[in-house]
């Protein structure tokens, strides 16, 4: 197949039906293998891997803030992408998947927030520090929070999926411009990326990077994180799906009286 | 667009309400801060620049909800957008007419405000500046806010919802500048910043405020 073909082979999933058909064909291997990810890499992670020598036990709160923290990034440029192609090609499903991640996202954004919360009170003896990490956290916090309220504020759906992907956009920007102003205003406490650094991998850096036996579990949880995410969207863009199918039904139902 | 321009100011004149509020408000959070915080002149000096940013904000922020809300309940959008000219230079006109009713005011009112927050002398010329440069950006992130939400019955709260994180990194670089200015640092690199940011918004920003008021008219 060329590039050309398999590209048009993804536009097929834009029918509803064909996307219900697959993802309800696929979605129970993304559950067993989100579920088999992280029962085991949680329960490797938190009981069969040593204490930190400085931070105790601790440390093991990694294996839920670093999955989350990476998906509350990855799953706002899942809704830009989505977002540009309802734009684009006015796909329905598109948009529905967006407006499907987005409490996902929510989510995620709070379980990063919290974990690490929980882990800076012992380590840096608050819960809270104007931090840049930490704030841009929070700002996109506050960019989920208007999406998710603009998409339940407005009634006509056409039009709620075009302002939010607009506000996905511009939003998206602006995310962008307050990370780095926040890194500008407030050199932070957090430390820098140190699970994949191209340097770590190769071994010519050693430095501040997480060693080996913490390693693999994580690795395992970001796996199991990434299933669950695909298996979540999937099943909320289906049932979206459902809703709207419904709701044109029952409308015709009222028509015919 | 000169024609729409004076309408608009016309109106916000006549009607009164809508160019005092701003000022009144960016008073009262004035002059309410040192109850809150106590009469020190050293901690009111420090947080000054600060206080008087994000007054200004917040004061830009309560007039937006006016900004394009009157003339859609009255219809006056609808001609607007079937007008000859384009809706892109609509919005800009929009937003220019709400920074001269709100924005330049509130610039003008500033160091006045200032000095019941004891802001050091310095302070003073980039607090002026950098309301300057940052207030346009307000006005027009405002407009597409604005435009966002103009359908809406109550639409007021989402709108503080919508523009609050995007006026983030505005406001970041404007306090900055007037915050170095006051300790006498160097203020370069934020103001800069804060020019390049009030200036890709001007010049980006309509079009995404006129395709989301398209997509409100349809």
């Amino acid at each position: 197949m060329t590039i050309a073909a398999k590209a048009n082979a993804l536009w097929e999933y834009a029918n509803p039906r064909k996307f219900l058909a697959t993802s309800e064909r696929v979605l129970p291997f993304f559950w067993i293998g989100a579920g088999l990810c992280l029962v085991v890499g949680l329960i490797w992670g938190f009981f069969f891997t040593p204490d930190d020598y400085k931070q105790g036990s601790t440390v093991k709160i990694i294996y839920l803030h670093v999955p989350a923290a990476l998906m509350a990034i990855n799953c706002w440029i899942m809704m830009l992408a989505t977002s540009l192609v309802w734009l684009v090609r006015r796909h329905h499903v598109s948009a529905l998947a967006a407006r499907a991640a987005a409490p996902i996202g929510i989510v995620m954004t709070l379980i990063a927030l919290a974990t690490g919360a929980i882990w800076g009170q012992p380590m840096w003896g608050t819960w809270w520090a104007w931090d840049p990490r930490l704030t841009s956290f929070l700002i996109l916090f506050l960019f989920y929070l208007g999406y998710v309220a603009l998409w339940e504020a407005i009634e006509d759906p056409d039009t709620a999926a075009d302002l939010t992907s607009v506000l996905c956009l511009v939003g998206s920007v602006f995310a962008f411009l307050s990370r780095y102003a926040v890194n500008f205003w407030n050199q932070g406490l957090h430390q820098g990326a140190s699970v994949m650094r191209a340097g770590a991998i190769t071994g010519t850096d050693t430095e501040e990077k997480v060693s080996n036996i913490y390693f693999y579990p994580l690795l395992l949880c970001i796996i199991g994180f990434v299933l669950l995410f695909i298996a979540l969207v999937f099943y909320r863009t289906g049932t979206e799906i459902r809703a709207r199918r419904t709701k044109a039904l029952m409308a015709r139902e009222r028509v015919n009286g | 667009m000169i024609a729409l321009l004076l309408r608009d100011l016309k109106l916000a004149f006549r009607a009164g309400s809508g160019f005092g509020l701003g000022l009144a408000f960016f008073l009262i959070v004035t002059v309410l801060v040192p109850f809150s915080v106590g009469p020190q002149s050293s901690l009111l000096s420090t947080i000054a620049p600060g206080v008087l940013w994000l007054g200004a904000l917040l004061a830009c922020l309560l007039s937006l909800d006016r900004l394009l809300a009157l003339d859609w309940e009255d219809g006056s959008l609808d001609l607007l957008a079937t007008a000859p000219l384009p809706l892109e230079s609509v919005v800009t006109i929009k937003a220019l007419a709400h920074w001269l009713t709100t924005g330049l005011p509130l610039v003008l009112a500033a160091p006045f405000l200032g000095v019941l927050l004891n802001l050091p002398v310095p302070g003073f010329s980039w607090l002026v500046i950098s309301l300057l440069l940052g207030t346009p950006a307000m006005s027009v992130i405002g407009t597409f806010g604005a435009a966002l939400t103009v359908g809406l019955k109550r639409g007021g709260l989402l709108l503080s919802l919508l523009v609050l994180p995007l006026y983030v990194p505005t406001l970041i670089f404007g306090a900055e500048v007037a915050r170095r200015g006051a300790t006498g640092m160097e203020t370069q690199t934020p103001l800069l910043m804060l020019a390049g940011i009030t200036a890709a918004t001007v010049a980006l920003l309509p079009f995404a405020s006129a395709a989301v008021l398209r997509i409100n008219l349809r």
